[in-house]
């Protein structure tokens, strides 16, 4: 049996008809619609690898059946950078070294990006890795993305204040 | 994984109808059922998608004080909602003591209640497990069991149910809202949670097919909010089970206690209320030798099912110190790392 779902990924509305109830968002984005940025580490949960947002909100891919999330919004790493200009977080990521062998990256970069849009960590390094405790990284580059998402916070903050005024 | 028929019902009335059906399985975030199906542990064959529905991720105040929350509500959501977490505090530094902010964006109210044990023989389909294939023994007994229970485990099984939301909410009275084909009815937390026994199977007093639809808090709940604390020891201090956790919340008047609420996770296959321990703080003045007595009641009839007998004065310990903290008032500011039992700075004493 055959379904059909339709979900905004990266801004473009994408109709996708599933031959298997059994796809999650994770096998879906890199299996069916090319975008192997979102990376499967465990795929069970625990790594954090496959984070992805949808409807704003940073989740597991690799827990989220592709059927249920029909309608949803998807952001992936594919879709954070702008007009050619790298996202805050990924900026950050780079100026801090916030990553050795990458495999982990896209997920750490889209967790700190729904961490700080969640508003929850303010500048306190100790809430800052408790709410990115979802994300591994075995190569244990955890003092880069740590300041890494301090920084990127203070800037998508500044920037926001620019806007306003 | 094996295939599934999926079906995604309008209303609860069909919903229902959908999971009565032998097989049948709901389907909220599958943050845990996900996880289980793909290990084959759970094999439903039919997933009923229960996300769709209206009118479940609300949380309202009812006209009795009391608090309604929807089988929907995701766990971030209760967690940050600013007068909930006011109210009940205990329960939002539960929930943010529990899993990584993926996890807790996705997964739902009414799917807490109902995940599964993490026992690692239950999760390995090579181990002999009574839960998963009733009469099949047990291979947690004899096995590496030192984070099984310490109490209300039988010989059919020593697993502890996981949750730390649902400790909080036992603690407080909370009531589940159940719905099945023969109309709504009400469950009490403390007893939805079945103890082993000779039916390890069998976790809850839901029937095949009924599903949650709430989880209430009565008004009395929010009378502890000046002295609510959730501590959990763990192996991390982030994004880990419960080795042992304490829910505590008392109502002080001067240096008496004029009601007490106490709560264990971690120790047995359900949420553990320690009402002989409420009854000794009940009336009494807050100090340690209270609290040391209220903890050696709490466990009382505990009794090592392996390898972890240090699990019975960890949990003792866990009390006094969940009992000083909430005395001594909720933080105005939830804590950096929720639930740990452990100071926030190196050097300060948070116990007496």
């Amino acid at each position: 049996m055959n379904f059909s779902i339709s979900l905004t990924i990266n801004g473009a509305r994408r109709n996708v008809e599933l031959d298997d109830p059994r796809t999650t968002l994770l096998d879906l984005l890199r299996e069916r619609l090319d975008l192997t940025g979102t990376k499967k580490g465990c795929d069970r949960g625990q790594c954090g690898a496959c984070t992805v947002i949808v409807d704003g909100r940073r989740i597991n891919s690799c827990l989220a059946l592709a059927l249920s999330l029909d309608g949803a919004d998807v952001r992936t790493i594919e879709g954070v950078a702008q007009a050619g200009r790298l996202h805050p977080v990924q900026e950050a990521f780079i100026a801090h070294d916030g990553l050795q062998c990458g495999f982990c990256t896209p997920g750490q970069i889209m967790s700190a990006i729904g961490l700080i849009q969640e508003g929850q960590a303010g500048d306190d390094p100790e809430r800052v890795r408790e709410g990115m405790s979802g994300n591994l990284c075995r190569c244990g580059a955890y003092q880069g993305i740590t300041a890494a998402v301090l920084t990127a916070q203070r800037a998508l903050a500044a920037a926001s204040r620019k806007e306003v005024a | 994984m094996n295939t599934f028929d999926y079906v995604r019902p309008a209303t609860i009335r069909d919903a229902v109808a959908a999971a009565a059906e032998p097989g049948a399985a709901y389907l909220a975030a599958g943050t845990n059922l996900l996880d289980l199906m793909k290990g084959g542990i759970s094999a439903p064959t039919r997933l009923v998608d229960v996300t769709h529905l209206p009118g479940l991720d609300r949380i309202e105040d009812l006209p009795d004080g009391s608090v309604r929350i929807g089988a929907l509500v995701r766990n971030a959501d209760l967690a940050y909602h600013g007068d909930f977490a006011r109210r009940f505090p205990a329960i939002a530094e539960a929930l943010l003591s529990g899993a990584s902010g993926q996890l807790r964006n996705a997964a739902t109210v009414g799917g807490n209640l109902l995940q599964r044990t993490r026992c690692p023989y239950f999760y390995d389909p090579a181990s002999a497990c009574n839960k998963r294939n009733p009469g099949a023994g047990c291979d947690a007994r004899g096995g590496d069991n030192r984070l099984h229970a310490i109490l209300g485990w039988s010989e059919s099984c020593i697993a502890t149910h996981p949750s730390d939301f649902c400790v909080a909410l036992v603690a407080l009275d909370a009531v589940v809202e159940v719905e099945g084909r023969a109309g709504r009815r009400e469950i009490p937390l403390e007893t939805f949670h079945r103890l082993p026994g000779d039916t390890p199977d069998r976790e809850t007093m839901l029937e095949p097919g009924e599903m949650i639809v709430a989880v209430r808090l009565p008004a009395a709940a929010a009378r502890f909010a000046a002295h609510a604390r959730y501590l959990k020891v763990r192996e991390r201090t982030s994004y880990a089970f419960a080795v042992v956790s304490a829910a505590a919340a008392l109502r002080r008047e001067a240096d008496v206690i004029v009601e007490a609420r106490l709560a264990l996770g971690g120790v047995a296959m359900k949420p553990w209320r320690a009402r002989e321990a409420e009854q000794i703080l009940a009336g009494a003045p807050a100090n340690l030798s209270l609290f040391r007595r209220a903890a050696a009641a709490a466990l009382a009839a505990a009794k090592p099912s392996g390898d972890n007998t240090y699990k019975i004065e960890l949990a003792q310990g866990l009390v006094v110190r969940a009992l000083t903290l909430a005395a001594a008032g909720t933080p105005e500011r939830m804590p950096a790392l929720p639930g740990s039992p452990f100071a926030a700075s190196s050097g300060v004493r948070t116990h007496a």
